[in-house]
């Protein structure tokens, strides 16, 4: 008899009917609705909802586009174009897709560069910033998947020069690339596999931003202070709040990606992919995405084969251990004079090694690219824990809502390091 | 301080696509109708175009990824293209004998290729392959101003460069020798309209006949992209305004 008194938490019977059965609506009413903010959080804060809205439009086009996509060798290149002419609205759907992954990069840079300028990082976040590493790493891997697929000449020679990398493991290699390819080269069922994987690998990134997401709610969000929420006056509900701001990021963003959808589709690609594959001809120089363009500069900028692969995956796999390398307690560099300007050096050094990834690997180009290299290392391996250990931060505000009033930085009451976790 | 040197770096960055390596000077840019945000395609000169393709290029370019039928969208009729399309042969078959044969090309064919495959193609040209032309404007860095200027950039070879056996100087080319004798002189191609024929003209209208080749979409898309930035920037502005009515009450 107890059925017939459901609790009615809920003014509409379906929803109160739902809930009783799968309390889906009250979790995300606290997730979404009233997850606290704090309120001093920027625009920066918005780049995870921009990135969220991106995977799912990359998603929807690329199924859409799939529809239409022959995955053959003799037939790739014309069924984009075909694509591109007869499907109704296809260039709109082949343009949102190609330049959107150029802009999810985008986004995702400055995501990454606002976790590591705040120090989103640190206690209490570490696996949160593992499981944005992990989504960054299966991101390179689809886009150089998708990258393949139109068969262009790009696509040919770029699938040839990185699969080609894990030859230069020791005894395993070449059988490690024969495995890869599915050929010993890169040719028609190379082709089927990447397309089979560039299909599902974005289900798994969706499915790991999932857990990114629950596991930055646990905490709730870092701020600019890089200080805990003290109180409730320190927060706003997510909604309508922080949904109205996100809002208006989406329209600032959604004006830029129209701008070069609509009147320059192809400045991010790079003209020999309109040439169809042909494995007897080398382009004058492959040049990767230029996502992935910092991470080709530092495998060109080391003379070993072997010694270049291992470097290339060790700078992604460093970002996996930051937040054990990063002795200091405060978070935001807004606080830490001195780490800051090695965190902005960092950041420009990483932009100077995506330029000259795109240019031919020789004399000056190579030099920077090798200083680049030791900087980038550098940063993660000794500036990072001797800076902690030497810098004196600037007082911390007493609380959020002190920032947020800008009182904070003249807080009367110095608060201890310990006291900030 | 992160906004300043973001916005810095997006704005380098940006600069830098634009940009990337060129190592034969600048290349000279022409005014060209379908460049701007409202540009479009001058229907007269992309028949024009279509005409010295069909005189000049087809002989040896290949356009493969073309309809007949495409040709209704530059302003001929449909009965004008059914009788372009019928002054080319076509192999079909086989049929109920298990024959091969010729018929006149169809709207619905696509634009019949000058070589029965690429190396008659290469043969016919001593060695070089004639490359397709149907996305040429997007294969090549700087699009249809670089195809402009290479079809303009025949030149006398400078002292002391020597050139090729069967290739030509050619101011734009990389490598500056190039396998394609000068295609276009002056009236090369006798035109209806009484437009006048010489190579700047021809160049031009040949040029923006690729152009739409490449991006048939491209008025379409410009269009709809004023629309939609209208959008953005509308609600954008509608949003900011709300935000600030509601942030006003949070201290």
């Amino acid at each position: 008899m107890s059925g017939n008194s459901e609790p009615k938490k809920y003014k509409n019977p379906v929803l109160n009917w739902i809930e009783f059965r799968l309390p889906i609506i009250s979790y995300f009413q606290k997730e979404y609705g009233e997850y606290p903010m704090p309120k001093n959080c920027n625009y920066f804060w918005s780049f995870g909802a921009l990135a969220t809205i991106t995977l799912i439009t990359m998603i929807v086009s690329g199924i859409f586009l799939a529809m239409n996509y022959t995955p053959h060798t003799e037939m790739a290149f014309d069924s984009v174009e075909r694509i591109m002419r007869d499907v109704n609205y296809g260039w709109l759907l082949r343009y949102i897709h190609s330049n959107g992954a150029s802009f999810f990069f985008i986004i995702v840079f400055i995501h990454i560069v606002r976790a590591m300028y705040y120090g989103s990082y640190k206690f209490p976040r570490e696996l949160n910033w593992i499981l944005g590493v992990f989504i960054f790493l299966l991101m390179m891997a689809t886009s150089f998947l998708g990258y393949t697929l139109p068969w262009g000449q790009m696509s040919y020679w770029g699938a040839t020069v990185i699969t080609n990398l894990f030859s230069a493991i020791p005894i395993v290699g070449e059988g490690l690339k024969t495995w890869l390819l599915g050929d010993y080269t890169v040719g028609n069922a190379t082709l089927n596999r990447f397309f089979a994987l560039h299909y599902v690998l974005p289900f798994v990134i969706f499915g790991v931003v999932g857990l990114h997401v629950a596991a930055v709610h646990v905490h709730g969000s870092n701020n600019p202070a890089g200080i805990d929420i003290r109180s409730k006056n320190d927060t706003v509900n997510f909604f309508p709040y922080m949904l109205i701001k996100d809002t208006i990021a989406v329209c600032v963003f959604g004006v830029l990606i129209s701008a070069v959808i609509f009147f320059g589709p192809n400045l991010m690609a790079e003209v020999d992919n309109y040439i169809p594959a042909d494995p007897l001809v080398t382009p004058a120089h492959i040049v990767p995405n230029w996502y992935l363009a910092p991470f080709y500069a530092i495998l060109r900028a080391v003379p070993d084969k072997l010694g270049g692969v291992l470097l290339m995956f060790g700078a992604i796999a460093i970002l996996f251990v930051l937040p054990w390398l990063d002795t200091s307690k405060v978070r935001s560099c807004n606080f830490r004079p001195m780490y800051k300007w090695f965190m902005m050096l960092f950041f420009v050094n990483f932009f100077v090694l995506g330029y000259v990834g795109m240019l031919p690997a020789e004399g000056l180009y190579l030099l920077i690219a090798r200083i680049g290299l030791i900087y980038y290392f550098g940063f993660f391996i000794v500036i990072t824990p001797l800076i902690g250990w030497i810098e004196k931060p600037k007082e911390l505000p007493l609380s959020i809502s002190d920032v947020y009033l800008g009182g904070g930085k003249e807080a009367p009451v110095p608060v201890s390091e310990k006291e900030i976790h | 301080m992160l906004k300043k040197l973001t916005i810095l770096l997006i704005l380098i960055f940006s600069f830098n696509i634009l940009a990337a390596e060129s190592n034969k000077g600048p290349m000279p840019k022409h005014e060209w109708s379908f460049n701007g945000i409202t540009g479009t395609f001058d229907r007269a000169a992309l028949q024009r175009g279509f005409k010295v393709y069909r005189e000049v290029c087809a002989g040896c370019h290949s356009m493969k990824l073309l309809y007949y039928r495409d040709l209704i969208d530059i302003g001929f009729s449909e009965a004008q293209v059914k009788a372009i399309a019928a002054e080319y042969d076509i192999l079909d078959g086989p049929n109920d004998d298990g024959e091969m044969f010729e018929r006149p090309a169809r709207p619905a064919d696509r634009f019949v290729n000058p070589y029965l495959n690429d190396n008659e193609a290469r043969a016919n040209n001593n060695g070089a392959y004639p490359p397709d032309l149907s996305v040429i404007t997007k294969a090549r860095r700087y699009g249809e101003d670089y195809i402009y200027n290479l079809l303009m950039g025949y030149e006398e070879a400078p002292e002391g460069v020597e050139v090729g056996n069967g290739m030509y100087y050619n101011k734009w080319m990389d490598g500056n020798q190039i396998a394609m004798p000068a295609p276009i002189l002056d009236g090369s191609v006798d035109y209806d309209d009484g437009t006048d024929t010489n190579a700047k003209q021809l160049s031009e209208d040949v040029v923006t006949f690729l152009k739409w080749a490449a991006e048939p979409e491209l008025e379409v898309r410009k269009n709809m992209g004023i629309k939609v930035i209208l959008f953005f920037l509308i609600l954008g502005t509608v949003v900011y305004l709300a935000k600030n009515r509601l942030w006003r009450d949070v201290h």
